[in-house]
Protein backbone atom coordinates (compact mmCIF):
# COMPACT_ATOMS: atom_id res chain seq x y z
CA UNK A 1 0.00 0.00 0.00
CA UNK A 2 1.30 3.35 -0.80
CA UNK A 3 2.25 5.63 2.38
CA UNK A 4 3.16 9.23 2.95
CA UNK A 5 6.87 9.02 3.99
CA UNK A 6 8.11 12.73 5.00
CA UNK A 7 12.28 12.95 5.20
CA UNK A 8 14.03 15.67 6.65
CA UNK A 9 16.02 17.82 4.37
CA UNK A 10 18.99 18.33 6.56
CA UNK A 11 21.31 20.09 3.72
CA UNK A 12 24.20 17.41 4.03
CA UNK A 13 22.24 13.93 2.56
CA UNK A 14 22.23 11.77 -0.08
CA UNK A 15 18.40 12.43 -0.43
CA UNK A 16 17.83 11.36 -3.90
CA UNK A 17 19.06 7.63 -2.74
CA UNK A 18 16.51 7.85 0.44
CA UNK A 19 13.67 9.30 -1.96
CA UNK A 20 14.87 6.82 -4.85
CA UNK A 21 14.25 3.68 -1.78
CA UNK A 22 10.63 4.57 -1.06
CA UNK A 23 9.63 5.68 -4.37
CA UNK A 24 10.57 2.11 -6.41
CA UNK A 25 8.21 0.73 -2.92
CA UNK A 26 5.46 2.87 -4.55
CA UNK A 27 5.88 5.29 -1.70
CA UNK A 28 5.21 9.19 -1.66
CA UNK A 29 8.08 10.99 -0.41
CA UNK A 30 8.07 14.58 0.88
CA UNK A 31 10.80 16.70 1.59
CA UNK A 32 10.64 19.08 4.39
CA UNK A 33 11.88 21.32 6.95
CA UNK A 34 9.07 22.34 8.14
CA UNK A 35 8.91 21.31 12.18
CA UNK A 36 5.03 21.37 12.16
CA UNK A 37 5.01 18.46 9.23
CA UNK A 38 8.25 16.90 11.11
CA UNK A 39 5.80 16.54 14.36
CA UNK A 40 2.49 15.39 12.24
CA UNK A 41 3.66 13.55 9.66
CA UNK A 42 2.68 9.93 10.53
CA UNK A 43 6.24 8.53 9.24
CA UNK A 44 9.19 10.63 9.29
CA UNK A 45 12.86 9.63 8.51
CA UNK A 46 15.77 11.70 9.53
CA UNK A 47 18.93 11.06 6.89
CA UNK A 48 22.18 12.44 7.78
CA UNK A 49 25.66 12.30 6.04
CA UNK A 50 28.13 14.79 7.11
CA UNK A 51 29.52 15.78 10.28
CA UNK A 52 28.13 15.65 13.24
CA UNK A 53 27.99 19.15 14.62
CA UNK A 54 27.09 20.66 11.15
CA UNK A 55 23.89 18.52 10.69
CA UNK A 56 22.94 19.30 14.61
CA UNK A 57 23.21 22.69 13.96
CA UNK A 58 20.95 22.27 10.72
CA UNK A 59 18.35 21.38 13.44
CA UNK A 60 18.45 23.76 15.70
CA UNK A 61 18.78 26.56 13.19
CA UNK A 62 15.49 24.89 11.40
CA UNK A 63 13.93 24.36 14.52
CA UNK A 64 13.36 20.93 14.38
CA UNK A 65 14.76 19.73 17.48
CA UNK A 66 11.69 19.53 19.67
CA UNK A 67 9.73 17.77 17.01
CA UNK A 68 12.22 15.28 16.83
CA UNK A 69 12.59 14.61 20.65
CA UNK A 70 8.98 14.93 20.58
CA UNK A 71 8.38 12.06 18.27
CA UNK A 72 10.78 9.64 20.08
CA UNK A 73 9.11 10.40 23.52
CA UNK A 74 6.12 9.58 21.88
CA UNK A 75 6.72 6.41 20.46
CA UNK A 76 5.62 8.10 16.67
CA UNK A 77 6.86 6.27 13.79
CA UNK A 78 10.86 7.54 13.02
CA UNK A 79 13.54 6.25 11.13
CA UNK A 80 17.30 8.21 11.43
CA UNK A 81 19.96 6.85 8.79
CA UNK A 82 23.64 6.95 10.07
CA UNK A 83 25.00 10.61 11.11
CA UNK A 84 20.54 10.43 11.74
CA UNK A 85 21.03 7.57 14.10
CA UNK A 86 24.20 8.95 15.83
CA UNK A 87 22.52 12.58 16.79
CA UNK A 88 19.71 10.75 18.70
CA UNK A 89 22.49 10.00 21.20
CA UNK A 90 23.78 12.47 23.89
CA UNK A 91 27.10 14.14 21.91
CA UNK A 92 29.86 12.76 19.61
CA UNK A 93 33.52 12.71 20.33
CA UNK A 94 33.57 13.62 16.08
CA UNK A 95 32.55 17.84 16.92
CA UNK A 96 33.31 18.04 21.19
CA UNK A 97 30.85 20.31 22.88
CA UNK A 98 28.30 19.98 20.82
CA UNK A 99 24.98 18.44 22.06
CA UNK A 100 23.07 15.65 20.55
CA UNK A 101 19.19 15.24 20.65
CA UNK A 102 20.07 12.88 23.78
CA UNK A 103 16.92 10.62 23.45
CA UNK A 104 19.49 7.51 23.35
CA UNK A 105 21.72 7.65 26.07
CA UNK A 106 24.54 6.94 24.64
CA UNK A 107 27.83 8.82 23.05
CA UNK A 108 29.57 8.43 19.83
CA UNK A 109 33.33 7.52 19.76
CA UNK A 110 35.70 6.89 16.11
CA UNK A 111 36.21 3.64 15.34
CA UNK A 112 39.42 1.98 17.06
CA UNK A 113 42.52 -0.27 16.31
CA UNK A 114 43.99 -1.28 13.47
CA UNK A 115 40.84 -1.10 10.92
CA UNK A 116 40.37 0.83 7.94
CA UNK A 117 38.53 3.99 8.64
CA UNK A 118 36.18 5.33 7.16
CA UNK A 119 34.59 2.08 7.22
CA UNK A 120 33.17 1.85 3.75
CA UNK A 121 31.86 -1.04 2.52
CA UNK A 122 29.00 -4.02 3.24
CA UNK A 123 29.22 -5.54 7.14
CA UNK A 124 27.33 -8.30 8.55
CA UNK A 125 24.75 -7.46 10.78
CA UNK A 126 23.76 -9.43 13.72
CA UNK A 127 20.05 -8.94 14.85
CA UNK A 128 18.95 -9.09 19.00
CA UNK A 129 17.05 -11.88 19.71
CA UNK A 130 13.82 -9.67 19.98
CA UNK A 131 14.66 -6.92 16.86
CA UNK A 132 10.86 -6.39 15.34
CA UNK A 133 12.39 -4.48 12.30
CA UNK A 134 16.40 -5.90 11.62
CA UNK A 135 16.75 -8.94 10.56
CA UNK A 136 20.89 -10.52 10.41
CA UNK A 137 22.41 -9.46 7.54
CA UNK A 138 24.57 -7.81 5.04
CA UNK A 139 24.54 -3.91 5.05
CA UNK A 140 26.61 -0.93 3.27
CA UNK A 141 28.06 0.99 6.29
CA UNK A 142 29.48 4.50 5.36
CA UNK A 143 31.18 6.03 8.69
CA UNK A 144 33.82 6.82 10.39
CA UNK A 145 32.28 7.42 14.03
CA UNK A 146 29.97 4.52 15.94
CA UNK A 147 28.05 4.23 18.99
CA UNK A 148 30.35 1.45 20.76
CA UNK A 149 27.73 -0.11 22.96
CA UNK A 150 24.29 -0.58 23.60
CA UNK A 151 21.52 1.76 25.40
CA UNK A 152 19.75 1.30 28.05
CA UNK A 153 15.69 0.65 26.73
CA UNK A 154 16.78 -0.08 23.01
CA UNK A 155 17.17 -3.09 21.51
CA UNK A 156 20.44 -3.16 20.08
CA UNK A 157 21.60 -5.15 16.58
CA UNK A 158 25.35 -5.22 16.04
CA UNK A 159 28.45 -5.43 13.66
CA UNK A 160 32.17 -5.81 14.11
CA UNK A 161 35.20 -3.11 12.84
CA UNK A 162 37.69 -3.34 14.70
CA UNK A 163 35.22 -4.42 17.46
CA UNK A 164 31.78 -4.77 18.00
CA UNK A 165 29.75 -1.27 17.62
CA UNK A 166 26.23 -0.88 17.42
CA UNK A 167 24.71 -1.19 13.97
CA UNK A 168 20.81 -0.20 14.82
CA UNK A 169 18.70 0.57 17.35
CA UNK A 170 15.13 0.29 17.61
CA UNK A 171 12.42 0.83 19.92
CA UNK A 172 8.70 0.90 19.68
CA UNK A 173 7.76 2.01 16.34
CA UNK A 174 11.51 4.16 15.95
CA UNK A 175 13.89 2.75 14.25
CA UNK A 176 17.70 3.99 13.99
CA UNK A 177 20.71 2.34 11.96
CA UNK A 178 23.78 2.99 11.30
CA UNK A 179 24.03 2.06 7.92
CA UNK A 180 22.50 2.57 4.86
CA UNK A 181 19.35 0.72 4.37
CA UNK A 182 18.54 2.52 1.77
CA UNK A 183 21.61 1.02 -0.18
CA UNK A 184 21.61 -2.26 1.31
CA UNK A 185 20.33 -3.73 -1.66
CA UNK A 186 17.27 -5.74 -1.21
CA UNK A 187 18.05 -6.86 2.63
CA UNK A 188 17.86 -2.97 3.23
CA UNK A 189 14.70 -2.96 1.15
CA UNK A 190 12.90 -5.37 2.82
CA UNK A 191 14.03 -3.51 5.80
CA UNK A 192 12.29 -0.09 4.88
CA UNK A 193 9.45 -2.20 4.22
CA UNK A 194 8.70 -3.40 7.02
CA UNK A 195 9.57 -0.26 9.25
CA UNK A 196 6.97 1.22 6.72
CA UNK A 197 4.21 -1.10 7.54
CA UNK A 198 4.59 -1.96 11.09
CA UNK A 199 5.42 1.11 12.63
CA UNK B 1 33.13 -8.45 9.28
CA UNK B 2 33.98 -5.57 6.65
CA UNK B 3 33.66 -7.49 2.89
CA UNK B 4 35.37 -6.78 -0.01
CA UNK B 5 33.70 -4.54 -2.78
CA UNK B 6 33.62 -5.70 -6.40
CA UNK B 7 32.53 -2.41 -8.41
CA UNK B 8 32.05 -2.52 -12.04
CA UNK B 9 32.79 0.85 -13.72
CA UNK B 10 31.21 2.33 -16.27
CA UNK B 11 33.10 4.99 -18.19
CA UNK B 12 30.59 7.25 -19.72
CA UNK B 13 30.41 9.45 -22.69
CA UNK B 14 27.06 11.57 -24.06
CA UNK B 15 25.40 9.58 -21.61
CA UNK B 16 26.43 6.18 -23.05
CA UNK B 17 28.68 3.88 -21.34
CA UNK B 18 32.03 3.53 -23.10
CA UNK B 19 35.13 1.19 -22.98
CA UNK B 20 38.77 2.86 -22.50
CA UNK B 21 41.92 0.41 -23.75
CA UNK B 22 44.24 3.08 -22.03
CA UNK B 23 41.97 5.79 -22.12
CA UNK B 24 41.91 5.71 -25.73
CA UNK B 25 39.50 3.65 -28.28
CA UNK B 26 36.08 4.14 -27.31
CA UNK B 27 33.71 1.74 -28.40
CA UNK B 28 29.77 2.18 -27.35
CA UNK B 29 28.76 -0.18 -24.85
CA UNK B 30 25.34 -0.12 -23.61
CA UNK B 31 23.26 2.43 -21.52
CA UNK B 32 24.09 2.74 -18.19
CA UNK B 33 20.92 2.78 -16.48
CA UNK B 34 20.63 -1.25 -17.70
CA UNK B 35 24.07 -1.95 -16.95
CA UNK B 36 23.82 -0.90 -13.53
CA UNK B 37 20.71 -2.49 -12.62
CA UNK B 38 22.67 -5.67 -14.94
CA UNK B 39 25.55 -5.68 -12.18
CA UNK B 40 23.70 -4.88 -9.27
CA UNK B 41 21.41 -8.48 -9.68
CA UNK B 42 24.76 -10.02 -10.02
CA UNK B 43 25.62 -8.59 -6.81
CA UNK B 44 28.16 -6.01 -7.06
CA UNK B 45 28.20 -3.99 -4.12
CA UNK B 46 28.63 -0.59 -5.50
CA UNK B 47 28.81 1.23 -9.14
CA UNK B 48 31.24 3.80 -10.23
CA UNK B 49 30.70 6.38 -12.85
CA UNK B 50 32.89 8.17 -14.57
CA UNK B 51 31.78 10.82 -16.81
CA UNK B 52 34.78 11.28 -19.55
CA UNK B 53 32.36 13.60 -21.85
CA UNK B 54 34.50 16.99 -23.02
CA UNK B 55 31.43 18.99 -23.85
CA UNK B 56 28.58 21.17 -21.68
CA UNK B 57 26.57 19.10 -23.76
CA UNK B 58 27.90 15.43 -22.92
CA UNK B 59 28.51 17.28 -19.00
CA UNK B 60 24.50 16.94 -18.55
CA UNK B 61 23.80 13.73 -20.40
CA UNK B 62 26.13 12.75 -17.40
CA UNK B 63 23.61 14.12 -14.74
CA UNK B 64 20.73 12.67 -16.57
CA UNK B 65 22.29 9.42 -16.42
CA UNK B 66 23.44 9.91 -12.69
CA UNK B 67 19.38 9.99 -11.94
CA UNK B 68 18.45 6.99 -14.45
CA UNK B 69 21.00 4.98 -12.59
CA UNK B 70 20.00 6.32 -9.14
CA UNK B 71 16.63 5.42 -9.84
CA UNK B 72 17.46 2.04 -10.57
CA UNK B 73 20.23 1.22 -8.10
CA UNK B 74 20.00 0.46 -4.23
CA UNK B 75 23.72 0.06 -4.31
CA UNK B 76 25.84 2.60 -3.53
CA UNK B 77 26.89 4.79 -6.58
CA UNK B 78 29.84 6.87 -6.96
CA UNK B 79 30.74 9.20 -9.69
CA UNK B 80 33.80 11.17 -10.63
CA UNK B 81 35.09 12.79 -13.78
CA UNK B 82 35.76 16.27 -14.59
CA UNK B 83 34.74 17.53 -11.17
CA UNK B 84 36.45 20.58 -10.14
CA UNK B 85 34.42 22.37 -7.19
CA UNK B 86 32.09 21.34 -3.96
CA UNK B 87 29.37 22.81 -5.60
CA UNK B 88 29.32 20.36 -8.79
CA UNK B 89 29.45 17.57 -6.23
CA UNK B 90 26.71 18.93 -4.36
CA UNK B 91 24.86 19.25 -7.81
CA UNK B 92 25.92 15.44 -8.52
CA UNK B 93 24.80 14.41 -5.02
CA UNK B 94 21.39 16.21 -5.53
CA UNK B 95 21.40 13.76 -8.83
CA UNK B 96 21.57 10.34 -6.73
CA UNK B 97 25.52 9.78 -6.39
CA UNK B 98 26.46 8.63 -2.55
CA UNK B 99 29.66 9.83 -3.40
CA UNK B 100 31.86 12.08 -5.63
CA UNK B 101 35.20 11.47 -6.82
CA UNK B 102 37.96 14.00 -7.66
CA UNK B 103 41.22 13.66 -9.99
CA UNK B 104 42.89 16.52 -11.76
CA UNK B 105 40.79 19.28 -10.09
CA UNK B 106 42.73 18.59 -6.65
CA UNK B 107 45.79 17.91 -8.36
CA UNK B 108 45.42 22.03 -9.63
CA UNK B 109 43.86 22.36 -6.10
CA UNK B 110 43.77 20.20 -3.22
CA UNK B 111 41.54 22.87 -1.11
CA UNK B 112 38.57 20.81 -3.25
CA UNK B 113 39.11 17.77 -0.84
CA UNK B 114 38.79 19.52 1.75
CA UNK B 115 35.12 21.70 0.75
CA UNK B 116 33.91 18.11 -0.63
CA UNK B 117 34.82 16.33 2.85
CA UNK B 118 33.68 19.50 5.33
CA UNK B 119 30.31 20.20 3.23
CA UNK B 120 29.69 16.01 2.74
CA UNK B 121 32.06 14.71 5.05
CA UNK B 122 34.72 12.70 4.26
CA UNK B 123 33.09 9.52 3.28
CA UNK B 124 31.45 11.20 0.41
CA UNK B 125 34.64 12.39 -0.78
CA UNK B 126 36.74 9.80 -3.07
CA UNK B 127 40.50 10.74 -4.31
CA UNK B 128 41.39 9.26 -7.72
CA UNK B 129 44.82 9.10 -8.64
CA UNK B 130 45.99 8.09 -12.33
CA UNK B 131 49.73 6.78 -11.51
CA UNK B 132 52.05 5.90 -14.21
CA UNK B 133 55.34 4.32 -13.47
CA UNK B 134 58.45 6.64 -13.31
CA UNK B 135 62.34 5.32 -11.58
CA UNK B 136 61.63 3.38 -8.67
CA UNK B 137 58.07 4.79 -7.59
CA UNK B 138 54.99 6.60 -9.74
CA UNK B 139 54.05 9.77 -10.89
CA UNK B 140 51.04 11.54 -11.00
CA UNK B 141 49.01 12.00 -14.26
CA UNK B 142 46.12 13.56 -15.33
CA UNK B 143 43.92 14.03 -18.03
CA UNK B 144 44.08 10.57 -19.78
CA UNK B 145 48.05 10.68 -19.15
CA UNK B 146 48.58 13.80 -21.12
CA UNK B 147 49.64 15.68 -18.41
CA UNK B 148 52.51 14.20 -16.30
CA UNK B 149 52.19 16.29 -12.73
CA UNK B 150 55.64 15.03 -11.17
CA UNK B 151 53.79 14.82 -8.04
CA UNK B 152 54.60 11.50 -6.22
CA UNK B 153 51.78 8.86 -6.01
CA UNK B 154 52.47 8.30 -2.34
CA UNK B 155 53.04 11.89 -1.30
CA UNK B 156 49.73 12.82 -2.72
CA UNK B 157 48.03 9.90 -1.70
CA UNK B 158 49.06 10.70 2.30
CA UNK B 159 47.93 14.62 1.46
CA UNK B 160 44.83 14.04 -0.28
CA UNK B 161 43.77 11.74 3.15
CA UNK B 162 45.30 14.51 5.30
CA UNK B 163 42.99 16.86 3.40
CA UNK B 164 39.92 14.96 4.08
CA UNK B 165 39.79 11.77 1.55
CA UNK B 166 37.75 8.99 2.37
CA UNK B 167 38.76 6.35 0.10
CA UNK B 168 41.63 6.42 -2.90
CA UNK B 169 40.67 5.12 -6.31
CA UNK B 170 43.72 3.95 -7.56
CA UNK B 171 44.40 3.26 -11.14
CA UNK B 172 47.48 2.14 -13.28
CA UNK B 173 48.02 4.09 -16.03
CA UNK B 174 50.46 1.65 -17.57
CA UNK B 175 48.09 -1.32 -16.70
CA UNK B 176 44.55 0.69 -17.77
CA UNK B 177 43.42 -1.81 -20.32
CA UNK B 178 45.87 -3.63 -20.96
CA UNK B 179 44.57 -6.86 -18.83
CA UNK B 180 47.78 -8.09 -17.97
CA UNK B 181 46.52 -7.39 -13.96
CA UNK B 182 46.67 -4.53 -11.74
CA UNK B 183 49.62 -3.16 -10.35
CA UNK B 184 50.56 -4.73 -7.53
CA UNK B 185 53.26 -2.80 -6.21
CA UNK B 186 51.71 0.22 -6.77
CA UNK B 187 48.47 -1.06 -4.56
CA UNK B 188 50.88 -2.30 -1.93
CA UNK B 189 52.68 1.06 -1.84
CA UNK B 190 49.91 3.19 -1.73
CA UNK B 191 47.71 0.95 1.21
CA UNK B 192 50.86 0.99 3.47
CA UNK B 193 51.02 4.52 3.54
CA UNK B 194 47.60 5.27 4.05
CA UNK B 195 44.81 4.15 6.26
CA UNK B 196 41.52 4.67 4.55
CA UNK B 197 39.91 2.02 1.69
CA UNK B 198 42.03 1.17 -1.59
CA UNK B 199 40.07 0.19 -4.72
CA UNK B 200 42.15 -1.17 -7.00
CA UNK B 201 41.53 -0.34 -10.83
CA UNK B 202 43.63 -0.60 -13.97
CA UNK B 203 44.49 -3.98 -15.55
CA UNK B 204 42.19 -6.42 -14.16
CA UNK B 205 41.68 -9.89 -17.22
CA UNK B 206 40.22 -12.24 -14.84
CA UNK B 207 39.23 -13.17 -11.14
CA UNK B 208 42.79 -14.02 -10.58
CA UNK B 209 44.16 -10.93 -10.69
CA UNK B 210 41.09 -9.33 -8.56
CA UNK B 211 42.60 -12.04 -6.23
CA UNK B 212 45.62 -11.01 -6.36
CA UNK B 213 44.90 -7.05 -5.71
CA UNK B 214 43.76 -8.18 -2.58
CA UNK B 215 46.44 -9.99 -1.12
CA UNK B 216 48.83 -6.92 -2.27
CA UNK B 217 47.00 -4.86 -0.32
CA UNK B 218 43.68 -3.60 -1.78
CA UNK B 219 40.53 -3.35 0.43
CA UNK B 220 38.48 -3.31 -2.73
CA UNK B 221 38.67 -3.87 -6.91
CA UNK B 222 37.32 -2.06 -9.64
CA UNK B 223 36.85 -3.61 -12.86
CA UNK B 224 35.06 -2.71 -16.24
CA UNK B 225 36.38 -4.29 -19.65
CA UNK B 226 35.77 -7.87 -17.97
CA UNK B 227 32.09 -7.12 -17.37
CA UNK B 228 31.69 -5.08 -19.70
CA UNK B 229 32.34 -7.82 -22.55
CA UNK B 230 30.37 -10.76 -20.68
CA UNK B 231 33.11 -13.08 -20.45
CA UNK B 232 32.50 -12.87 -16.65
CA UNK B 233 29.67 -12.07 -14.13
CA UNK B 234 29.96 -10.36 -10.73
CA UNK B 235 28.95 -13.19 -9.15
CA UNK B 236 31.02 -15.59 -10.90
CA UNK B 237 34.17 -13.27 -9.79
CA UNK B 238 32.90 -13.36 -6.09
CA UNK B 239 32.22 -17.18 -6.17
CA UNK B 240 35.77 -17.48 -7.41
CA UNK B 241 37.27 -15.41 -4.95
CA UNK B 242 35.42 -16.73 -1.75
CA UNK B 243 36.70 -20.25 -2.43
CA UNK B 244 40.09 -18.45 -2.40
CA UNK B 245 39.20 -16.84 1.35
CA UNK B 246 38.58 -13.78 0.36
CA UNK B 247 35.09 -11.93 2.43
CA UNK B 248 32.85 -11.04 -0.11
CA UNK B 249 29.25 -10.29 0.07
CA UNK B 250 27.62 -13.43 -1.41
Amino acid sequence: MSRAIVVVRTGTANLASVRAAFERQGHAVELTQDPQRVAEAERVVLPGVGAFGASMAELVDKGLVPALIERVRKNHSLLAICVGMQLLCRESSESPGVRGLGVVDGSIGRFGGQVRVPQLGWNDVSAAPDARFVQSGVAYFANSYRLPEASAGWTASTANHGGEFVAALERGNVLACQFHPELSGAWGAALLARWVEGS
Amino acid sequence: MLKTRIIPCLDCKDGRVVKGVRFQELRDAGSPAELAALYEKQGADEIVVLDISATTEGRNAALATVRAVRRELSIPLTVGGGVDSAEQAGVLLDAGADKVSVNSAAVKDPRIIEAIASRYGRQCAVIAIDAARKGEGWEVVTHSGKNRTGKDVIAWAREACERGAGEVLLTSFDRDGTRSGYDLELLKAVSDAVRVPIIASGGAANAAHLLEALRAGATDVLAASIFHDGDLTVADVKRYLADNGARVRL
